[in-house]
Protein backbone atom coordinates (compact mmCIF):
# COMPACT_ATOMS: atom_id res chain seq x y z
CA UNK A 1 0.00 0.00 0.00
CA UNK A 2 0.91 3.27 -0.63
CA UNK A 3 2.33 5.92 1.85
CA UNK A 4 -0.12 8.90 2.34
CA UNK A 5 2.77 11.45 1.34
CA UNK A 6 3.11 9.52 -1.30
CA UNK A 7 -0.09 9.26 -2.33
CA UNK A 8 -0.68 12.98 -1.83
CA UNK A 9 2.05 14.02 -3.88
CA UNK A 10 0.82 11.81 -6.61
CA UNK A 11 -2.34 13.37 -6.65
CA UNK A 12 -0.96 16.87 -6.46
CA UNK A 13 1.52 16.05 -8.90
CA UNK A 14 -1.45 14.93 -11.78
CA UNK A 15 -3.66 18.01 -10.32
CA UNK A 16 -1.52 20.76 -12.07
CA UNK A 17 -0.45 18.25 -15.12
CA UNK A 18 -3.11 17.92 -17.53
CA UNK A 19 -0.49 15.42 -19.37
CA UNK A 20 0.10 13.12 -16.41
CA UNK A 21 -2.43 9.89 -16.05
CA UNK A 22 -4.80 10.03 -13.00
CA UNK A 23 -3.07 8.14 -9.86
CA UNK A 24 -4.29 4.09 -9.55
CA UNK A 25 -7.23 3.62 -6.82
CA UNK A 26 -9.35 6.85 -7.26
CA UNK A 27 -12.73 5.17 -8.04
CA UNK A 28 -16.37 5.61 -8.58
CA UNK A 29 -19.38 4.11 -6.24
CA UNK A 30 -18.72 0.65 -8.54
CA UNK A 31 -14.87 0.55 -7.44
CA UNK A 32 -13.93 1.44 -10.72
CA UNK A 33 -11.61 4.14 -11.49
CA UNK A 34 -13.56 7.33 -13.10
CA UNK A 35 -11.13 10.17 -14.24
CA UNK A 36 -14.18 12.29 -14.78
CA UNK A 37 -14.66 12.51 -11.31
CA UNK A 38 -10.29 12.96 -10.76
CA UNK A 39 -10.86 15.83 -13.52
CA UNK A 40 -13.69 18.16 -10.74
CA UNK A 41 -10.33 18.37 -8.52
CA UNK A 42 -8.25 19.42 -11.73
CA UNK A 43 -10.63 21.84 -12.26
CA UNK A 44 -11.74 22.99 -9.41
CA UNK A 45 -7.65 24.35 -8.92
CA UNK A 46 -6.56 25.08 -12.22
CA UNK A 47 -10.57 27.17 -12.39
CA UNK A 48 -10.06 28.69 -8.89
CA UNK A 49 -6.30 29.88 -9.54
CA UNK A 50 -7.14 31.68 -12.89
CA UNK A 51 -10.17 33.62 -11.39
CA UNK A 52 -7.75 34.40 -8.15
CA UNK A 53 -5.50 35.85 -10.90
CA UNK A 54 -8.55 37.12 -13.42
CA UNK A 55 -9.20 39.34 -9.62
CA UNK A 56 -6.38 40.63 -9.45
CA UNK A 57 -5.55 41.38 -12.84
CA UNK A 58 -8.96 43.03 -14.26
CA UNK A 59 -6.89 45.45 -16.85
CA UNK A 60 -5.13 42.84 -18.38
CA UNK A 61 -7.91 40.59 -18.35
CA UNK A 62 -10.26 43.07 -20.63
CA UNK A 63 -7.01 44.14 -22.75
CA UNK A 64 -6.31 40.14 -23.98
CA UNK A 65 -9.83 39.06 -23.71
CA UNK A 66 -11.10 36.20 -21.40
CA UNK A 67 -10.05 33.53 -23.53
CA UNK A 68 -6.71 34.75 -24.10
CA UNK A 69 -6.35 36.02 -20.40
CA UNK A 70 -7.27 32.09 -19.27
CA UNK A 71 -5.00 30.35 -21.05
CA UNK A 72 -2.07 32.74 -20.19
CA UNK A 73 -3.16 31.97 -16.82
CA UNK A 74 -3.41 28.31 -17.24
CA UNK A 75 0.67 28.47 -18.14
CA UNK A 76 1.43 30.08 -15.03
CA UNK A 77 -0.58 28.56 -12.88
CA UNK A 78 0.79 25.43 -13.85
CA UNK A 79 4.49 26.52 -13.34
CA UNK A 80 3.99 28.86 -10.37
CA UNK A 81 1.45 27.28 -8.24
CA UNK A 82 1.03 29.51 -5.24
CA UNK A 83 3.54 28.46 -2.04
CA UNK A 84 1.24 29.41 0.37
CA UNK A 85 -2.68 29.86 1.65
CA UNK A 86 -3.04 33.49 1.64
CA UNK A 87 -4.11 34.11 -1.60
CA UNK A 88 -3.58 38.05 -1.62
CA UNK A 89 0.37 37.30 -2.00
CA UNK A 90 -0.69 35.32 -5.50
CA UNK A 91 0.59 36.41 -8.43
CA UNK A 92 3.27 38.38 -7.55
CA UNK A 93 5.45 36.40 -10.26
CA UNK A 94 2.33 36.72 -12.97
CA UNK A 95 4.05 40.16 -14.46
CA UNK A 96 7.36 38.45 -14.99
CA UNK A 97 5.79 35.76 -16.76
CA UNK A 98 3.39 37.59 -18.90
CA UNK A 99 6.99 39.69 -19.79
CA UNK A 100 8.59 36.07 -21.28
CA UNK A 101 4.80 34.95 -22.45
CA UNK A 102 5.34 34.32 -26.25
CA UNK A 103 2.40 35.10 -27.46
CA UNK A 104 1.76 38.28 -25.32
CA UNK A 105 5.10 40.22 -27.46
CA UNK A 106 2.40 41.85 -29.68
CA UNK A 107 1.47 43.59 -26.67
CA UNK A 108 5.15 44.88 -25.06
CA UNK A 109 2.90 47.33 -22.63
CA UNK A 110 0.93 44.57 -20.81
CA UNK A 111 3.68 42.84 -18.56
CA UNK A 112 3.75 46.75 -17.14
CA UNK A 113 0.10 47.03 -16.84
CA UNK A 114 0.04 44.16 -14.86
CA UNK A 115 3.16 45.68 -12.18
CA UNK A 116 0.25 48.70 -11.96
CA UNK A 117 -1.97 45.90 -10.94
CA UNK A 118 0.12 44.27 -9.02
CA UNK A 119 1.37 47.51 -6.94
CA UNK A 120 -2.26 48.29 -6.63
CA UNK A 121 -2.50 45.11 -4.97
CA UNK A 122 0.16 45.48 -2.72
CA UNK A 123 -0.90 48.89 -2.01
CA UNK A 124 -4.76 48.14 -1.18
CA UNK A 125 -3.18 45.32 1.50
CA UNK A 126 -0.61 47.66 2.74
CA UNK A 127 -0.35 48.47 6.72
CA UNK A 128 -1.97 51.27 7.89
CA UNK A 129 -0.41 54.84 8.53
CA UNK A 130 -1.29 58.42 9.18
CA UNK A 131 0.72 60.45 6.37
CA UNK A 132 2.21 63.53 8.24
CA UNK A 133 0.90 67.03 8.52
CA UNK A 134 2.90 69.28 5.91
CA UNK A 135 2.99 71.95 8.43
CA UNK A 136 5.76 69.89 10.08
CA UNK A 137 8.75 70.93 7.93
CA UNK A 138 8.39 73.95 8.55
CA UNK A 139 10.03 73.29 11.38
CA UNK A 140 13.05 72.19 9.68
CA UNK A 141 15.80 74.20 8.88
CA UNK A 142 17.00 73.86 4.79
CA UNK A 143 20.44 73.28 5.97
CA UNK A 144 19.06 70.02 8.27
CA UNK A 145 17.35 68.93 4.86
CA UNK A 146 19.91 67.09 3.11
CA UNK A 147 20.43 64.37 5.66
CA UNK A 148 16.97 64.10 6.89
CA UNK A 149 15.31 60.68 6.10
CA UNK A 150 11.71 60.30 5.07
CA UNK A 151 9.61 57.64 6.59
CA UNK A 152 7.05 56.76 3.36
CA UNK A 153 3.72 54.92 3.53
CA UNK A 154 4.26 51.04 3.57
CA UNK A 155 1.64 51.05 0.57
CA UNK A 156 3.91 53.69 -1.53
CA UNK A 157 4.63 51.66 -5.02
CA UNK A 158 6.24 52.76 -8.13
CA UNK A 159 6.21 51.34 -11.69
CA UNK A 160 8.39 52.04 -14.13
CA UNK A 161 7.50 51.75 -18.41
CA UNK A 162 8.88 52.45 -21.41
CA UNK A 163 5.33 52.38 -22.79
CA UNK A 164 2.39 54.81 -21.88
CA UNK A 165 1.26 51.54 -19.54
CA UNK A 166 -0.37 53.84 -16.95
CA UNK A 167 -2.68 55.78 -19.87
CA UNK A 168 -3.59 51.97 -21.21
CA UNK A 169 -4.39 51.12 -17.74
CA UNK A 170 -6.69 54.12 -16.90
CA UNK A 171 -8.58 52.99 -20.20
CA UNK A 172 -9.10 49.30 -18.87
CA UNK A 173 -10.36 49.55 -15.86
CA UNK A 174 -14.23 50.31 -14.41
CA UNK A 175 -15.47 53.33 -16.63
CA UNK A 176 -12.59 53.51 -18.90
CA UNK A 177 -13.05 53.50 -22.76
CA UNK A 178 -10.08 51.84 -24.70
CA UNK A 179 -9.21 54.29 -27.30
CA UNK A 180 -5.88 54.27 -29.73
CA UNK A 181 -2.44 55.20 -27.58
CA UNK A 182 0.57 55.95 -29.31
CA UNK A 183 3.27 53.89 -28.00
CA UNK A 184 6.16 55.53 -29.16
CA UNK A 185 4.43 58.80 -27.10
CA UNK A 186 7.28 58.06 -24.83
CA UNK A 187 7.22 56.18 -21.22
CA UNK A 188 5.56 56.60 -18.16
CA UNK A 189 6.56 56.39 -14.17
CA UNK A 190 3.82 55.90 -11.94
CA UNK A 191 3.19 56.10 -8.09
CA UNK A 192 1.09 54.01 -6.39
CA UNK A 193 -0.18 55.00 -2.69
CA UNK A 194 -3.04 54.28 -0.30
CA UNK A 195 -3.07 57.06 2.07
CA UNK A 196 -5.86 56.44 3.74
CA UNK A 197 -9.22 53.86 2.36
CA UNK A 198 -8.89 54.51 -1.58
CA UNK A 199 -5.85 53.38 -3.71
CA UNK A 200 -4.06 56.37 -5.54
CA UNK A 201 -2.30 55.86 -8.56
CA UNK A 202 -0.75 58.80 -10.32
CA UNK A 203 1.39 59.66 -13.47
CA UNK A 204 4.69 61.22 -11.53
CA UNK A 205 7.32 63.43 -13.88
CA UNK A 206 10.48 61.98 -14.55
CA UNK A 207 13.62 61.56 -12.23
CA UNK A 208 10.68 61.21 -9.40
CA UNK A 209 10.83 57.38 -9.53
CA UNK A 210 14.55 56.91 -8.74
CA UNK A 211 13.93 59.93 -6.04
CA UNK A 212 10.88 58.32 -4.54
CA UNK A 213 12.56 54.77 -4.60
CA UNK A 214 16.04 56.00 -3.01
CA UNK A 215 13.61 57.47 -0.32
CA UNK A 216 11.92 54.52 0.18
CA UNK A 217 15.04 52.36 0.79
CA UNK A 218 15.89 54.44 3.76
CA UNK A 219 18.47 56.88 1.95
CA UNK A 220 18.91 60.58 2.69
CA UNK A 221 17.04 63.10 0.88
CA UNK A 222 20.63 64.13 -0.64
CA UNK A 223 21.15 60.56 -1.77
CA UNK A 224 17.36 60.57 -3.25
CA UNK A 225 17.87 64.08 -4.80
CA UNK A 226 21.17 62.86 -6.78
CA UNK A 227 19.47 59.63 -7.91
CA UNK A 228 16.94 62.39 -9.06
CA UNK A 229 19.21 64.67 -10.82
CA UNK A 230 20.89 61.57 -12.38
CA UNK A 231 17.60 60.30 -14.07
CA UNK A 232 16.22 63.94 -15.26
CA UNK A 233 18.90 67.15 -14.69
CA UNK A 234 16.08 69.16 -14.10
CA UNK A 235 14.63 67.13 -11.38
CA UNK A 236 12.79 69.96 -8.87
CA UNK A 237 13.42 68.85 -5.24
CA UNK A 238 10.77 71.15 -3.90
CA UNK A 239 7.95 70.10 -5.85
CA UNK A 240 8.61 66.71 -6.04
CA UNK A 241 8.74 66.99 -2.05
CA UNK A 242 5.48 68.90 -2.01
CA UNK A 243 4.07 66.18 -4.36
CA UNK A 244 4.79 63.50 -1.87
CA UNK A 245 3.39 65.05 1.11
CA UNK A 246 0.34 66.10 -0.92
CA UNK A 247 -0.27 62.82 -1.62
CA UNK A 248 -0.50 61.33 1.61
CA UNK A 249 2.89 59.66 1.22
CA UNK A 250 4.69 60.43 3.92
CA UNK A 251 4.38 59.31 7.43
CA UNK A 252 7.75 60.00 9.39
CA UNK A 253 10.82 61.59 9.17
CA UNK A 254 13.64 61.92 11.35
CA UNK A 255 17.16 64.16 11.35
CA UNK A 256 20.10 62.76 11.25
CA UNK A 257 22.69 65.41 10.89
CA UNK A 258 25.76 62.61 11.58
CA UNK A 259 24.67 59.96 9.14
CA UNK A 260 26.92 59.44 6.21
CA UNK A 261 26.15 59.90 2.99
CA UNK A 262 24.85 56.89 0.99
CA UNK B 1 -6.63 16.56 26.74
CA UNK B 2 -9.45 19.11 28.00
CA UNK B 3 -9.55 21.95 26.13
CA UNK B 4 -11.48 25.20 27.44
CA UNK B 5 -14.53 25.15 26.28
CA UNK B 6 -15.34 28.24 23.80
CA UNK B 7 -18.87 26.40 22.97
CA UNK B 8 -20.95 28.30 20.04
CA UNK B 9 -23.80 28.32 22.35
CA UNK B 10 -23.18 31.40 24.85
CA UNK B 11 -21.68 33.42 21.51
CA UNK B 12 -23.45 32.55 18.27
CA UNK B 13 -26.89 32.53 18.26
CA UNK B 14 -28.70 29.23 16.70
CA UNK B 15 -29.90 31.86 13.78
CA UNK B 16 -29.10 31.82 10.35
CA UNK B 17 -25.88 33.41 9.17
CA UNK B 18 -23.82 33.90 5.56
CA UNK B 19 -20.30 34.64 4.42
CA UNK B 20 -19.17 37.70 4.43
CA UNK B 21 -18.58 39.28 1.35
CA UNK B 22 -16.56 42.24 0.13
CA UNK B 23 -19.37 43.26 -2.20
CA UNK B 24 -22.30 43.45 0.62
CA UNK B 25 -19.68 45.61 2.74
CA UNK B 26 -21.52 48.34 2.22
CA UNK B 27 -24.93 47.45 2.26
CA UNK B 28 -24.60 46.23 5.50
CA UNK B 29 -22.78 48.77 7.19
CA UNK B 30 -25.49 50.98 5.93
CA UNK B 31 -28.40 48.65 6.46
CA UNK B 32 -27.29 47.01 9.87
CA UNK B 33 -29.49 44.45 9.00
CA UNK B 34 -30.65 41.97 11.58
CA UNK B 35 -28.79 38.53 11.04
CA UNK B 36 -27.44 35.73 13.14
CA UNK B 37 -24.16 35.94 12.36
CA UNK B 38 -21.32 36.37 9.85
CA UNK B 39 -18.44 34.42 8.62
CA UNK B 40 -14.99 35.39 7.03
CA UNK B 41 -12.00 33.47 5.98
CA UNK B 42 -8.84 33.80 8.07
CA UNK B 43 -6.82 33.93 4.87
CA UNK B 44 -8.75 37.04 3.63
CA UNK B 45 -7.37 39.38 6.46
CA UNK B 46 -3.89 38.23 6.51
CA UNK B 47 -3.08 41.49 4.43
CA UNK B 48 -1.62 44.16 7.06
CA UNK B 49 -4.57 46.49 6.40
CA UNK B 50 -6.63 47.96 3.91
CA UNK B 51 -10.51 48.14 3.07
CA UNK B 52 -11.04 44.48 4.57
CA UNK B 53 -10.12 45.32 7.78
CA UNK B 54 -11.79 48.71 7.52
CA UNK B 55 -14.71 46.81 6.85
CA UNK B 56 -14.75 43.98 9.09
CA UNK B 57 -13.85 46.24 12.23
CA UNK B 58 -16.77 48.56 11.04
CA UNK B 59 -19.01 45.61 10.72
CA UNK B 60 -18.03 43.63 13.80
CA UNK B 61 -18.15 47.04 16.05
CA UNK B 62 -22.08 47.50 15.00
CA UNK B 63 -22.58 43.89 15.94
CA UNK B 64 -20.80 44.14 19.42
CA UNK B 65 -23.26 47.28 19.80
CA UNK B 66 -25.97 45.61 18.75
CA UNK B 67 -25.69 42.26 19.78
CA UNK B 68 -23.47 42.36 22.89
CA UNK B 69 -22.84 38.89 22.55
CA UNK B 70 -19.50 38.69 20.95
CA UNK B 71 -16.24 38.92 24.01
CA UNK B 72 -13.52 39.87 22.54
CA UNK B 73 -12.56 41.53 18.82
CA UNK B 74 -11.81 39.75 16.35
CA UNK B 75 -11.91 36.28 18.78
CA UNK B 76 -14.55 34.05 16.32
CA UNK B 77 -17.17 32.29 18.05
CA UNK B 78 -16.43 29.01 16.26
CA UNK B 79 -13.41 27.86 14.39
CA UNK B 80 -14.26 24.95 11.35
CA UNK B 81 -11.37 22.99 9.26
CA UNK B 82 -12.60 20.71 6.37
CA UNK B 83 -11.45 17.03 6.67
CA UNK B 84 -9.52 17.43 3.50
CA UNK B 85 -6.08 18.44 2.75
CA UNK B 86 -4.47 21.24 0.50
CA UNK B 87 -1.12 22.19 1.21
CA UNK B 88 1.75 19.49 0.53
CA UNK B 89 5.24 19.64 -1.05
CA UNK B 90 4.83 21.26 -4.30
CA UNK B 91 2.59 24.22 -2.81
CA UNK B 92 -0.52 24.94 -2.14
CA UNK B 93 -3.71 24.05 -3.82
CA UNK B 94 -6.84 25.78 -3.85
CA UNK B 95 -9.21 22.83 -3.26
CA UNK B 96 -10.17 20.98 -0.63
CA UNK B 97 -8.45 17.66 -1.36
CA UNK B 98 -9.94 13.99 -0.46
CA UNK B 99 -8.42 11.73 2.01
CA UNK B 100 -7.75 8.02 2.04
CA UNK B 101 -10.21 6.79 5.38
CA UNK B 102 -7.30 4.32 6.79
CA UNK B 103 -5.37 4.07 9.96
CA UNK B 104 -2.67 5.92 8.52
CA UNK B 105 -4.47 9.08 7.37
CA UNK B 106 -6.42 8.64 10.92
CA UNK B 107 -3.23 9.06 13.03
CA UNK B 108 -2.48 12.25 10.91
CA UNK B 109 -5.80 14.43 10.97
CA UNK B 110 -5.47 13.28 14.85
CA UNK B 111 -1.88 14.72 15.30
CA UNK B 112 -3.15 17.97 13.40
CA UNK B 113 -5.97 18.77 15.65
CA UNK B 114 -4.43 17.99 18.37
CA UNK B 115 -1.91 20.52 17.16
CA UNK B 116 -4.64 23.18 16.03
CA UNK B 117 -6.36 22.74 19.09
CA UNK B 118 -3.04 23.15 21.83
CA UNK B 119 -2.04 26.23 19.60
CA UNK B 120 -5.24 27.76 19.47
CA UNK B 121 -6.23 26.99 23.15
CA UNK B 122 -9.54 26.43 22.19
CA UNK B 123 -11.56 23.46 20.22
CA UNK B 124 -12.40 23.25 16.77
CA UNK B 125 -14.73 21.86 14.62
CA UNK B 126 -14.15 19.27 11.93
CA UNK B 127 -16.44 19.56 8.58
CA UNK B 128 -17.65 16.70 6.66
CA UNK B 129 -16.39 16.51 3.09
CA UNK B 130 -18.17 16.63 0.03
CA UNK B 131 -16.23 14.40 -2.49
CA UNK B 132 -16.11 13.36 -6.33
CA UNK B 133 -14.22 9.80 -5.91
CA UNK B 134 -13.12 7.18 -3.12
CA UNK B 135 -9.77 5.78 -2.77
CA UNK B 136 -9.66 2.12 -3.14
CA UNK B 137 -7.54 1.39 -0.15
CA UNK B 138 -9.88 3.12 2.56
CA UNK B 139 -11.15 0.95 5.10
CA UNK B 140 -12.51 2.98 7.07
CA UNK B 141 -16.35 4.31 6.36
CA UNK B 142 -16.57 8.25 6.10
CA UNK B 143 -18.68 7.98 9.47
CA UNK B 144 -16.43 5.75 11.35
CA UNK B 145 -13.69 7.84 10.37
CA UNK B 146 -14.81 10.74 12.05
CA UNK B 147 -16.39 9.66 14.95
CA UNK B 148 -12.90 7.86 15.58
CA UNK B 149 -11.63 11.53 14.98
CA UNK B 150 -14.07 13.32 17.47
CA UNK B 151 -12.85 10.50 20.01
CA UNK B 152 -9.23 11.14 20.16
CA UNK B 153 -9.07 14.69 19.90
CA UNK B 154 -12.22 15.82 21.19
CA UNK B 155 -12.84 18.66 18.61
CA UNK B 156 -16.67 19.05 18.13
CA UNK B 157 -18.02 18.80 14.23
CA UNK B 158 -19.72 20.50 12.05
CA UNK B 159 -22.23 19.23 9.53
CA UNK B 160 -22.60 20.57 6.21
CA UNK B 161 -25.33 19.00 4.92
CA UNK B 162 -25.22 20.05 1.13
CA UNK B 163 -21.61 18.05 1.14
CA UNK B 164 -23.72 15.17 2.78
CA UNK B 165 -26.28 14.94 -0.26
CA UNK B 166 -23.34 15.55 -2.99
CA UNK B 167 -20.90 13.06 -1.09
CA UNK B 168 -24.16 10.50 -1.00
CA UNK B 169 -25.03 11.03 -4.32
CA UNK B 170 -21.47 10.87 -5.78
CA UNK B 171 -20.89 8.11 -3.31
CA UNK B 172 -24.44 6.13 -3.50
CA UNK B 173 -24.88 6.13 -0.12
CA UNK B 174 -28.15 7.14 1.62
CA UNK B 175 -28.08 10.83 2.79
CA UNK B 176 -30.76 10.44 5.22
CA UNK B 177 -28.97 7.00 7.29
CA UNK B 178 -25.50 9.47 6.64
CA UNK B 179 -27.22 12.26 8.90
CA UNK B 180 -28.75 9.43 11.25
CA UNK B 181 -25.66 7.83 11.80
CA UNK B 182 -23.64 10.91 11.91
CA UNK B 183 -21.65 11.89 15.98
CA UNK B 184 -24.76 14.50 15.86
CA UNK B 185 -24.20 14.99 19.55
CA UNK B 186 -20.85 16.95 18.52
CA UNK B 187 -22.04 19.15 16.05
CA UNK B 188 -22.34 22.66 16.89
CA UNK B 189 -22.64 24.51 13.58
CA UNK B 190 -24.47 23.59 10.08
CA UNK B 191 -23.40 24.57 6.63
CA UNK B 192 -26.19 24.74 3.70
CA UNK B 193 -25.06 25.76 0.27
CA UNK B 194 -25.90 24.80 -3.63
CA UNK B 195 -24.75 22.49 -6.12
CA UNK B 196 -23.99 21.75 -9.43
CA UNK B 197 -25.36 18.75 -11.50
CA UNK B 198 -22.68 16.79 -13.88
CA UNK B 199 -22.43 13.31 -14.90
CA UNK B 200 -19.51 11.30 -14.32
CA UNK B 201 -17.70 8.70 -17.04
CA UNK B 202 -20.62 6.23 -16.82
CA UNK B 203 -23.46 8.65 -17.08
CA UNK B 204 -24.16 8.45 -13.34
CA UNK B 205 -25.46 11.99 -11.30
CA UNK B 206 -21.73 13.18 -10.12
CA UNK B 207 -22.52 16.55 -8.07
CA UNK B 208 -20.40 19.61 -7.41
CA UNK B 209 -19.99 21.55 -4.60
CA UNK B 210 -19.63 24.69 -6.22
CA UNK B 211 -21.47 27.64 -3.33
CA UNK B 212 -23.02 29.45 -6.62
CA UNK B 213 -26.85 29.36 -6.45
CA UNK B 214 -29.91 28.83 -4.05
CA UNK B 215 -29.45 25.83 -1.09
CA UNK B 216 -31.24 22.80 -3.41
CA UNK B 217 -34.60 21.48 -2.08
CA UNK B 218 -33.19 18.33 -1.47
CA UNK B 219 -31.10 19.63 1.15
CA UNK B 220 -33.54 21.66 3.10
CA UNK B 221 -35.64 18.58 3.46
CA UNK B 222 -32.47 17.49 4.67
CA UNK B 223 -31.69 20.28 7.24
CA UNK B 224 -34.89 20.12 8.51
CA UNK B 225 -34.50 16.39 9.28
CA UNK B 226 -30.82 17.22 11.21
CA UNK B 227 -32.57 20.33 12.98
CA UNK B 228 -35.00 18.16 14.30
CA UNK B 229 -32.97 15.89 15.82
CA UNK B 230 -30.28 18.20 16.93
CA UNK B 231 -32.20 21.44 17.87
CA UNK B 232 -31.54 24.91 16.08
CA UNK B 233 -28.19 25.39 15.53
CA UNK B 234 -25.95 28.25 14.08
CA UNK B 235 -26.61 27.81 10.54
CA UNK B 236 -24.63 29.25 7.58
CA UNK B 237 -25.57 29.82 3.57
CA UNK B 238 -22.33 29.40 1.95
CA UNK B 239 -22.69 31.21 -1.23
CA UNK B 240 -19.51 32.26 -2.46
CA UNK B 241 -19.57 32.45 -6.60
CA UNK B 242 -21.95 34.25 -8.86
CA UNK B 243 -23.02 35.85 -5.17
CA UNK B 244 -26.32 37.49 -5.46
CA UNK B 245 -28.16 40.64 -3.89
CA UNK B 246 -28.06 41.35 -0.45
CA UNK B 247 -31.47 40.84 0.03
CA UNK B 248 -31.33 37.23 -2.01
CA UNK B 249 -28.55 35.85 0.55
CA UNK B 250 -30.40 36.85 3.42
CA UNK B 251 -33.50 35.65 2.49
CA UNK B 252 -31.66 32.36 2.21
CA UNK B 253 -30.39 32.67 5.89
CA UNK B 254 -34.19 33.76 6.64
CA UNK B 255 -35.06 30.63 5.59
CA UNK B 256 -33.12 28.58 7.87
CA UNK B 257 -34.33 30.43 10.82
CA UNK B 258 -37.38 30.02 9.63
CA UNK B 259 -36.97 25.89 9.28
CA UNK B 260 -35.63 25.95 12.83
CA UNK B 261 -38.83 27.82 14.32
CA UNK B 262 -40.85 25.59 12.95
CA UNK B 263 -39.66 22.46 13.71
CA UNK B 264 -39.60 20.42 16.78
CA UNK B 265 -36.86 18.68 17.95
CA UNK B 266 -37.33 15.12 19.21
CA UNK B 267 -34.35 15.43 21.42
CA UNK B 268 -31.88 18.39 22.20
CA UNK B 269 -28.82 16.18 23.03
CA UNK B 270 -25.75 18.31 22.56
CA UNK B 271 -22.65 17.19 24.34
CA UNK B 272 -21.15 21.28 23.79
CA UNK B 273 -24.65 22.07 25.97
CA UNK B 274 -22.69 21.42 28.99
Amino acid sequence: MLQLAERQREFAAALLDPARPMPDGLVGPDGEPGPKRFAVYRNNVVVGLTETLKDAFPAVHRIVGADFFRAMARCYVTLDPPRSPILLDYGAGFPDFIGQFEPAAVLPYLADVARIERAWTEAYHALEASPIDPGVFTTVSPDQLPAMRLGLHPSVRVVHSPFPALTIWQMNVSDGVPAPVDLAAGGEDVLIVRPMADVEVRSIPKGSLEFIQALKDGRSVLAALEAGLIANPHFDLSANLSDLMRAGAVVDYSLAPDVKRT
Amino acid sequence: MPLPSTCAKDRIPAGGGVGLKAEHYRAIVEQRPDIGFFEVHAENYMGAGGPPHRYLSAIRERYLQRLNQLIRRYAPGLFSEHLAWSSHDSGFLNDLLPVPYTAETLARVVEHIDQVQNGLGRQMLLENPSTYLAFAESTYSEIDFIAEVVRRTGCGLLLDVNNVYVASTNQEWDPIAYIDAYPLMHVQEIHLAGYTREADDKGRRLLIDTHNRPVDEIVWDLYAHAIALMGPLPTLIEWDADVPAWSALKAEADRAEAIMLATKSKAVRHASAR
